[in-house]
């Protein structure tokens, strides 16, 4: 197969609870490594459609989704394809840190060891967490419970932990919104550093952090359904300094609501 | 600017007023739990002073014969040797073939023969035996009074909980009965139901958790189940009998493996009872405490690739566990002092034989218990309140067991 300059292409995707109809006919290309931000306002839809990329909401009973998700050409919603795979190639780090009740050293050795990693244990941890920014606050208590760390190196943690398996996209759902300035920016960091082996797909609330730190920026809004939808997607910067839908214009310059 | 007049909450006086009133009926519902508390300490009070108001006191006994007629040593100074000497010359032929059938005379201990020669041979006859309370407070009158109406006898104040009597085994007389087959009955009942229930109890916890579909079947599973666990015990006594005792007669009694003198009435078919007595209870508490296990943990494993059984295996269930040992800490209580369904199954009443095994014969303590408050002489009633005395500190101690590996596995992160 060849090799596109695309991670992932949705084709009219739509994703639904039970009967109602969270988010509507996606069509997106997301490039590779690139970080790509969704944005758009609270119940829009962006955790839905994030977690539907790597098949999370299979764990939702009443949830269910029409249309194509491709990797590579391949539909993750087709018969043949097994979630688990999905997520072994599409990480995710969630809106809340949720580091497992382990050491610091076991949240990252765990995800490894049941995917079979064959390589050095001690290796791959140095590494990932080296890769996360956290490798120096961490050295000296990788037996320690990663409970113990603050909330922003807890995420690093789980950056570290999602790095480890070596997917090929890393989704993140407002990965920085329960950290402080400096966590923040240190996460905004590392993903610009992260872009340069991964995709990556981040939901962000926050307006200076998806114009700083996105290279594309999908607008997600509700219709009168309550159905959200991408409505515009295109560079951060178009996005951010010529928007060419007056709702994502109202919506990125405070206007909004 | 609103004036003090039509603000919506109260102002000054106003305030402080509802706020005593607040107080007020804040110090009337304390008080309340407090009295709630309070009776809760008085019965359980209530309850052990009882047992052991009978489990200690004044005894007034005789002997039918005198000890100097078998011998011209102190009997606590004799060996066992000379005791069994004693023993075979002066008892019947019968009676101490007897004793040696239920267990091989050489292999007693000098304890126990001891026993017998008193039992059996000086006759110790019980005329008259007094509560705790009694014997504290009218010391003086019981004296009199057995120096008036037995004035052979020999009045002492006696503890019915010994050492003896944990080590002896049943005997039809109460002075020389102990609760040891009792206590080791009610320990394979309880290993036996434990092994049974706890695995699949989990199990089915776990399959109800993470792999059922909602839908109405698993409603009226999970609806029965939590009403199995309010199910009078006699009706899992029943089920026992017909199921364990008869339709599996061949497995619960061991003819399968070999075992040719026992019926279905083992303490197998016993031990699986309780465990299907207990089976909802862990099932349900695993149930609560697998549910108390939070998503978000199960969905950082899934969001590293795991698969379902990894997601549990690793996570679901170290963290459930404390929770599924606290419901084996409460099946474990439930099934030691259950009596009606082991009446049913065939509890032997009278044994003085140790279980060795799944296929024996048994009885265990609350049987015991049960037996000996329903004799009519006082003397049972004693050692009645000593073995209730038993069944607790064993009740306590198995607990005390389970919370300690539980806080084990409890490893907190
Ligand atoms: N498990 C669920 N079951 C049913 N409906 C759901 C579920 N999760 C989300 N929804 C609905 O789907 C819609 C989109 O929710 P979603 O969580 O994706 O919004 P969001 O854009 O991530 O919002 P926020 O910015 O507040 O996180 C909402 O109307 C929500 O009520
Ligand atoms: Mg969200």
């Amino acid at each position: 197969m060849e090799n596109t300059n695309y991670a992932i292409e949705t084709n009219n995707l739509s994703i639904h609870y039970g009967n109602f109809t969270a988010v509507k006919g996606v069509n997106m290309k997301v490039e590779r490594q690139k970080i790509t931000a969704i944005i758009g306002p609270s119940g829009c839809g962006k955790s839905t459609l994030l977690r539907a990329f790597n098949r999370m909401n299979d764990f939702v009973p009443s949830c269910h989704v029409t249309g194509e998700l491709l990797l590579d050409n391949q539909n993750l919603y087709g018969k043949n394809v097994d979630p688990v795979e999905v997520r072994r190639k599409i990480g995710m780090v969630f809106q809340k840190p949720n580091p497992f009740p382990k050491s610091i050293y076991e949240n990252i050795a765990w995800g490894a060891r049941i995917n079979g990693f064959k390589g050095k244990m001690d290796e791959l941890v140095e590494q990932s967490l080296r890769s996360a920014a956290l490798w120096d606050e961490v050295k000296d208590k990788l037996q320690q419970s990663a409970y113990a760390l603050s909330g922003g190196q807890q995420q690093r943690l789980c950056i570290a932990r999602t790095i480890a398996i070596q997917p090929e996209i890393i989704l993140m759902d407002e990965p920085a919104s329960a950290l402080d300035p400096i966590s923040t920016l240190r996460i905004e960091e590392l993903m610009q550093e992260l872009k340069k082996n991964y995709t990556i797909l981040i939901v962000t609330h926050n307006m200076q952090q998806a114009a700083r730190a996105s290279d594309y920026t999908a607008m997600m809004m509700i219709d009168d359904q309550r159905a959200g939808g991408v409505i515009e997607f295109d560079d951060t910067k178009a996005i951010f300094t010529r928007p060419k839908d007056k709702r994502t214009e109202d919506y990125v310059t405070g206007r909004f609501g | 600017m609103n004036t003090p007049n039509t603000l919506p909450y109260p102002q000054g006086n106003a305030f402080y007023s509802t706020l005593r009133k607040r107080y007020l009926t804040a110090t009337i519902w304390q008080s309340l739990f407090l009295g709630s508390l309070l009776i809760a300490i008085i019965v359980l009070m209530a309850l052990i002073y009882n047992v052991i108001d009978g489990a200690f006191g004044y005894i007034a006994y005789e002997y039918k014969n005198s000890p100097s007629e078998f011998t011209a040593t102190a009997p606590n100074e004799l060996t066992k040797e000379e005791l069994l000497v004693i023993l075979k010359d002066n008892l019947s032929r019968g009676a101490y073939n007897k004793l040696d059938e239920e267990q091989t005379m050489e292999t007693r201990s000098q304890s126990d023969l001891l026993n017998l020669f008193f039992e059996r041979l000086v006759r110790l006859d019980t005329k008259q035996t007094w509560s705790m309370t009694e014997s504290l407070s009218k010391g003086a009158e019981i004296q009199a009074e057995v120096a008036e109406k037995y004035p052979d006898a020999v009045l002492e104040f006696r503890s019915w909980l010994t050492p003896q009597f944990l080590t002896a085994p049943m005997s039809s007389r109460a002075e020389f009965a102990g609760v040891r087959t009792a206590v080791l009955g009610s320990l394979w009942l309880v290993g036996i139901a434990i092994a049974f229930a706890l695995p699949i109890g989990t199990g089915a916890a776990i399959y109800l958790q993470e792999y059922a579909p909602k839908n109405w079947f698993t409603s009226i599973v999970q609806t029965n189940i939590n009403n199995l666990a309010g199910v009078p015990s006699i009706v899992y006594g029943m089920l026992g009998l017909a199921v364990f005792v008869r339709v599996m007669e061949s497995f619960t009694s061991g003819a399968m493996f070999g075992v040719t003198d026992s019926n279905g009435r083992t303490i197998l078919s016993a031990g699986l009872t309780m465990g299907i007595l207990v089976l909802p209870l862990i099932i349900i508490n695993a149930q609560e405490a697998i549910k108390a296990v939070p998503d978000s943990l199960r969905q950082a494993a899934f969001g590293v690739g795991a698969t379902r059984w990894q997601t549990i295996w690793h996570h679901v269930l170290p963290n459930a566990l404390p929770g599924i040992m606290t419901g084996s800490i409460l099946a474990l209580s439930r099934a030691l002092g259950e009596t009606a369904p082991l009446i049913v199954v065939g509890a032997s009443t009278f044994i003085s034989l140790d279980p060795d095994g799944p296929f024996s014969k048994f009885t265990a303590l609350p049987i015991q218990i049960y037996q000996w408050t329903t004799r009519a002489q006082s003397e049972f009633h004693a050692i009645a309140a000593s073995a209730i005395i038993v069944l607790l500190i064993l009740l306590l101690t198995l607990n005390a067991t389970a919370i300690l590996l539980r806080n084990r596995f409890q490893r907190r992160w």
